[in-house]
Order: C-alpha cells, then sequence, then structure tokens
C-alpha cells in the first residue's frame, strides 16, 4: 500500500514538493518509485539551475526505464541530494526522507495551486491503477 | 525467426481483425504523394541458376584481394582471417541472432559480446567498451556527441590528420547541431600535430586526434590530452588501424577519454568496403553517456553468472528522442569475428602481427626512398603506412603498379591538395617479401623508362 505523506503536494507525474516558506523539496513517490523498481541512477541538476513548472529538471534510471524528472512548480535549484550518486537506492528506501532529489527557491507561489493534495492524489493513483 | 507465408485470404482475415477494410489503411498517415501507387518496376522474374550466373558474370568484374597485391591501407586493411572465425560465425546460434532482449535465451550470444568488451577495454586500455557500433567513422561521430552532453560544450578541435571521411561524417552528423569544428591542422615537417598549436579553449567540448594517424605517423597523444584536460575538454582518439595497439601504448595510458575506432583489422574481410565494426570505449563514470548499450554480468538469486544487455535503457527503443544514441546498428557479428581474432592470436599472436607489419614497412619505406624521383615525405615514426612523395605523375606511377597486380596505394591529393605529389602505402602481414621487391622492381623501370 503507497504512502502518501499529508505534509507534501503532488504532480500528475507523480513528483511531491514538501514547502518550506518560499522553498520547496522535490522528490518522487511511494507509487512512483515501486512502479520504476529498483533504482540504478538519479541524474540531477547543478545549483544555480532554474526550470520552470513542469520542465524536466533530470531523469531517474531504473533496471527497466529511463523516466524524466518534472518541476512541479518554477524556482532556482539551491541545494541536491548528492548522496543518491553512490546510493540511488536511497529514492526506493524512504523516497519522501533520504531519496529526496533537490531543493528550490519557489519563483511562483501561486503556481502551488494547480498541485495535488495528499487525498486527491491518492485518489489519482487509484484511476491510474483502473486504467491499467 | 521461422518464415511463415500467408495466402490472400489469411491477409484479408487479419485486416479484418483489426478493424481495417483494406491493408493500405495502415498506411494512412503516410502523405499521399510520398506513398507508392503502381508495382515497383522490376525485371521479370528469372530461374535461381539464371540468377547466380549473372551474379558470376558481375563478381568476375572485380578484382579480390586475392588476386592483387594490396598496398592499400586508410581505414581498411587486408589481414591474415584465420579460418577458425569463419567457422565458429557460421553456426546458426550466432549469424542468425537477434538482439538479445532476452537473456534467458541469449545466453551465449551475450556471453560472446560480454567477452568481446573485455578485450576492447583490454587493448585500449579504458573501463568500458560499447557492444560494437556500425562502424569508425559513426563511432566516431557518436564519441563527439557524447562528449557534447558530458561537457555540455559545442567547440570541437579536430586533427588534419584524422581520416577525411571520419571528418566528413562528423560533419554530417553535427551540422544541425550547433556545432563549431576547429581544424588543427598538421606540421608540414613531420605529417603529426605540433601539440602547441592545438589551442582548447573553456568552450572546447573535446579534441579528436588519431594515432597512427591517416599519414601512419604516431602522434603525440600524451600531451595532447594534458592541453585538453587543462581546459576541461576531452580527448578522443581514433584508432583506424587496431593492430597498432598489439605495439604501441594502448591510449587508455595517454590519457584518452574516449577512444574511438575500425575493428575491421581484426579478422573482419575487407567486403568491398563494409560491414565493418565501429569500436567505442571510455571510461566508466562517463558510462551513462556512452552510445548503444553494454552487455553486463550479473548473478541471479541462486548466485549463478549470467550475462544481460545493460544500459539499454538508454537506447532509442526506450528513450525515443532522448535515447544516447539513434543508430540501431550493432555489429555484433562482425565484433565476434574479432572477439575470436583476439582469442585466437592471443597477446603475444597480436604483438607478433604487430611487429611484422612494423618491419615489412620500414622495409619497403627504406628501398622506396633509395629510388631516384621518390622520398618518404613526413619526418616521423610510423606503424604500417607511409606517405610517397614522387617527381612523377602520381596516378601514372599507381597505373604503372596496377598493370603488375599491384594496387600500390591511395594518391592523396583528393584529400589533401598540398600533397598532390605524394600517395599513401600501406604494408601488412599478408605480403610476402618478393611482392615487397617486385614493388620496387616495377617502381625502378618506371623511373628508367623515362
Amino acid at each position: 500500500m503507497a504512502n502518501y505523506p499529508e505534509d507534501c503536494l503532488y504532480t500528475r507525474e507523480h513528483e511531491w514538493i514538501r514547502v518550506e516558506d518560499d522553498t520547496g523539496v522535490i522528490g518522487i513517490t511511494d507509487y512512483a518509485q515501486a512502479a520504476l523498481g529498483d533504482i540504478v541512477y538519479v541524474e540531477l541538476p547543478s545549483v544555480g539551475d532554474s526550470f520552470s513548472q513542469a520542465e524536466p529538471f533530470g531523469n531517474v534510471e531504473s533496471v527497466k526505464a529511463v523516466s524524466e524528472l518534472f518541476m512541479p512548480v518554477s524556482g532556482e535549484v539551491i541545494a541536491v541530494n548528492e548522496d543518491l550518486t553512490d546510493s540511488p537506492e536511497l529514492v526506493n528506501q524512504d523516497p519522501y526522507g533520504d531519496g529526496w532529489m533537490i531543493k528550490i527557491t519557489i519563483s511562483d507561489p501561486d503556481e502551488l495551486e494547480t498541485l495535488m493534495s495528499a487525498s486527491e492524489y491518492e485518489e489519482f493513483v487509484k484511476e491510474e491503477e483502473k486504467g491499467k | 525467426m521461422r518464415y511463415i507465408p500467408n495466402s490472400a485470404e489469411e491477409r484479408a482475415q487479419m485486416v479484418r481483425e483489426i478493424g481495417l477494410s483494406d491493408v493500405s489503411d495502415l498506411f494512412r498517415p503516410i502523405p499521399e504523394k510520398f506513398r507508392l501507387r503502381e508495382p515497383l518496376r522490376l525485371p521479370p522474374a528469372q530461374a535461381e541458376s539464371d540468377v547466380l550466373a549473372l551474379f558470376r558474370r558481375l563478381a568476375a568484374e572485380n578484382a579480390s584481394a586475392g588476386e592483387m597485391t594490396l598496398f592499400l591501407g586508410a581505414g581498411a586493411y587486408h589481414h591474415f582471417i584465420p579460418s577458425l572465425i569463419d567457422a565458429l560465425i557460421s553456426r546458426a546460434e550466432f549469424y542468425t541472432s537477434y538482439t538479445p532482449y532476452q537473456p534467458e535465451i541469449s545466453q551465449g550470444t551475450l556471453q560472446a559480446i560480454f567477452e568481446y568488451q573485455t578485450l576492447i577495454c583490454q587493448i585500449t586500455g579504458m573501463d568500458v567498451a560499447s557492444a560494437a557500433l556500425y562502424d569508425g567513422s559513426t563511432a566516431l561521430a557518436e564519441a563527439v556527441l557524447m562528449a557534447e552532453r558530458l561537457t555540455d560544450r559545442r567547440h570541437v578541435i579536430l586533427a588534419a590528420t584524422v581520416h577525411p571521411e571520419y571528418r566528413q561524417v562528423v560533419q554530417t552528423y553535427t551540422k544541425t547541431l550547433g556545432f563549431d569544428l576547429t581544424l588543427a591542422d598538421y606540421d608540414r615537417e613531420t605529417g603529426c600535430l605540433d601539440p602547441t598549436s592545438v589551442r582548447p579553449t573553456p568552450d572546447t567540448a573535446a579534441v579528436v586526434v588519431q594515432s597512427p594517424n591517416f599519414f601512419g605517423g604516431i602522434e603525440d597523444v600524451e600531451t595532447l590530452a594534458e592541453r585538453a584536460h587543462d581546459v576541461g575538454a576531452l580527448l578522443i582518439v581514433v584508432v583506424t588501424e587496431p593492430i597498432s595497439l598489439g605495439l604501441l601504448r594502448p591510449p587508455g595510458s595517454c590519457g584518452a577519454d574516449i577512444v574511438v575506432g575500425e575493428g575491421q583489422s581484426f579478422g573482419v574481410p575487407l567486403s568491398f568496403g563494409g560491414p565493418y565494426l565501429g569500436l567505442l570505449a571510455t571510461r566508466e563514470k562517463f558510462v551513462r553517456q556512452m552510445p548503444g548499450r553494454i552487455v553486463g554480468q550479473a548473478f541471479d538469486h541462486q548466485g549463478r553468472r549470467g550475462f544481460v544487455l545493460t544500459l539499454a535503457t538508454r537506447e532509442q527503443f526506450i528513450r525515443r528522442e532522448k535515447a544516447t544514441s539513434n543508430i540501431c546498428t550493432s555489429q555484433e557479428l562482425c565484433a565476434l569475428m574479432a572477439a575470436i581474432y583476439l582469442c585466437t592470436l592471443g597477446p603475444q599472436g597480436l604483438r607478433e602481427v604487430a611487429f611484422q607489419n612494423l618491419q615489412k614497412a620500414a622495409y619497403l619505406s627504406r628501398r622506396i626512398a633509395r629510388l631516384p624521383g621518390f622520398s618518404l615525405r613526413f619526418r616521423h615514426s610510423f606503424f604500417n603506412e607511409f606517405v610517397v612523395r614522387t617527381n612523377r605523375p602520381v596516378n601514372q606511377v599507381l597505373r604503372r603498379l596496377q598493370q603488375e597486380k599491384i594496387l600500390g596505394g591511395l594518391a592523396l591529393g583528393q584529400f589533401y591538395p598540398e600533397l598532390g605529389d605524394c600517395f599513401l602505402v600501406c604494408v601488412t602481414e599478408t605480403i610476402p617479401r618478393e611482392e615487397l621487391d617486385r614493388y620496387v622492381a616495377v617502381l625502378e623501370q618506371e623511373t628508367s623508362s623515362s
């Protein structure tokens, strides 16, 4: 049973963002890591890079496929999880904690309105599953 | 794959099954003006015996390497091929195999590729090797694109001593991608790059050098690597004659970041220019930007060793336009030939073949240089190719040799206008000493007949 922390907002591409003031920490959801399978590599941007909402900021490689990572909201990267270089499996083990990917300054807080809450995302995942 | 013919009725049934009325419905996305509306204009069918006779007639118009003595190199080399190779690759399991996506039924093919990669890593001195690309020139173009992905820069310095056709292929690949290609000229005396004249900048993705170079000369790879690395650029080393690696220091130990080349010398026949074998090897830290795929070694849950396609996740059938490469030709049968060749010779055998090439080329070059009207164009150490300068028309000299069933070399004027009075001569282990002497005798006649 996938888990959906209440303190995050979610995208339709299965990223989460945990907002603190004007910054946000971003990763992929428990559902996403389970669907991908064993993660072997995470390619992340550099500190200082800026991205718009929905723009790909990196990719995550599992034994099955390489998938893009999309920005939940626009912003500038202020930190990158260096631990994932040597231990990409952290994304599988602790997607909402040690498996975080980047930290950004949020440039347009209004964009947060377009994201889903935990319960909305749970509903969304159920619909996705039905479609399979 | 089995050949299963199907009748018109069965085809109609299949079309109905997928809800179409006619096969042509499948092609509807293709604009009308590009679609073939009439049958192909082909001559009438012929009996198999007539077709075979026709091909025999056509084949007789060519001269094979067996009927001429070959002094042609320049990227395609006439080396001895052990009979073992043909016998082994003719096993249907190898030469009818398809991409080994399913490891459970492809262990033999996968293990062969794994061994090929291991051998290529050993002779180039690199960490990882790709499971074979289309040929040497496209492998170079792929390496240039790889350097751009790794450095996020688009300026590339190409040595003028890199095979001219390889440089053309790089131009074709990069034409629409906003690359800035600069040519680094060679020293007119040495026929090699003067490393101090190669000036990479902080915008340079890679410096590309070939060694032995197109003129046969050994380049100062180490100094070029330092110059590239000083500004964060990569050094790409091209090897069109990998037999040279039996004697030369591997590019990996001279600071190369990516080694590419043509593997045809390793047991692959000349075949009028193809199919050949693109080599690409690099450092482990660059592996995720490497085009194509590698075969990896893994262990199942019982601890048994097995082989499996690795990094295929970045190939085009999964990543589409975001793939590391859109070449889908993995020359696995040619890679297998190369693996068998290298295993047959072993390190000692490869050294021996390389040494014979070196000695025979040195012998012929010395004999030619003593002839009036002929000289060696460059002062440099060379492997099995060298450039001859003549005071007579080059084409006349080569025609004269051809009359004696000797393909004497490659006129260089077509590639290097300043070398209009020169031709490139290659000597491999296949040419006996009598033939080297005969070559010199024909040139002697040529000089005395004027």
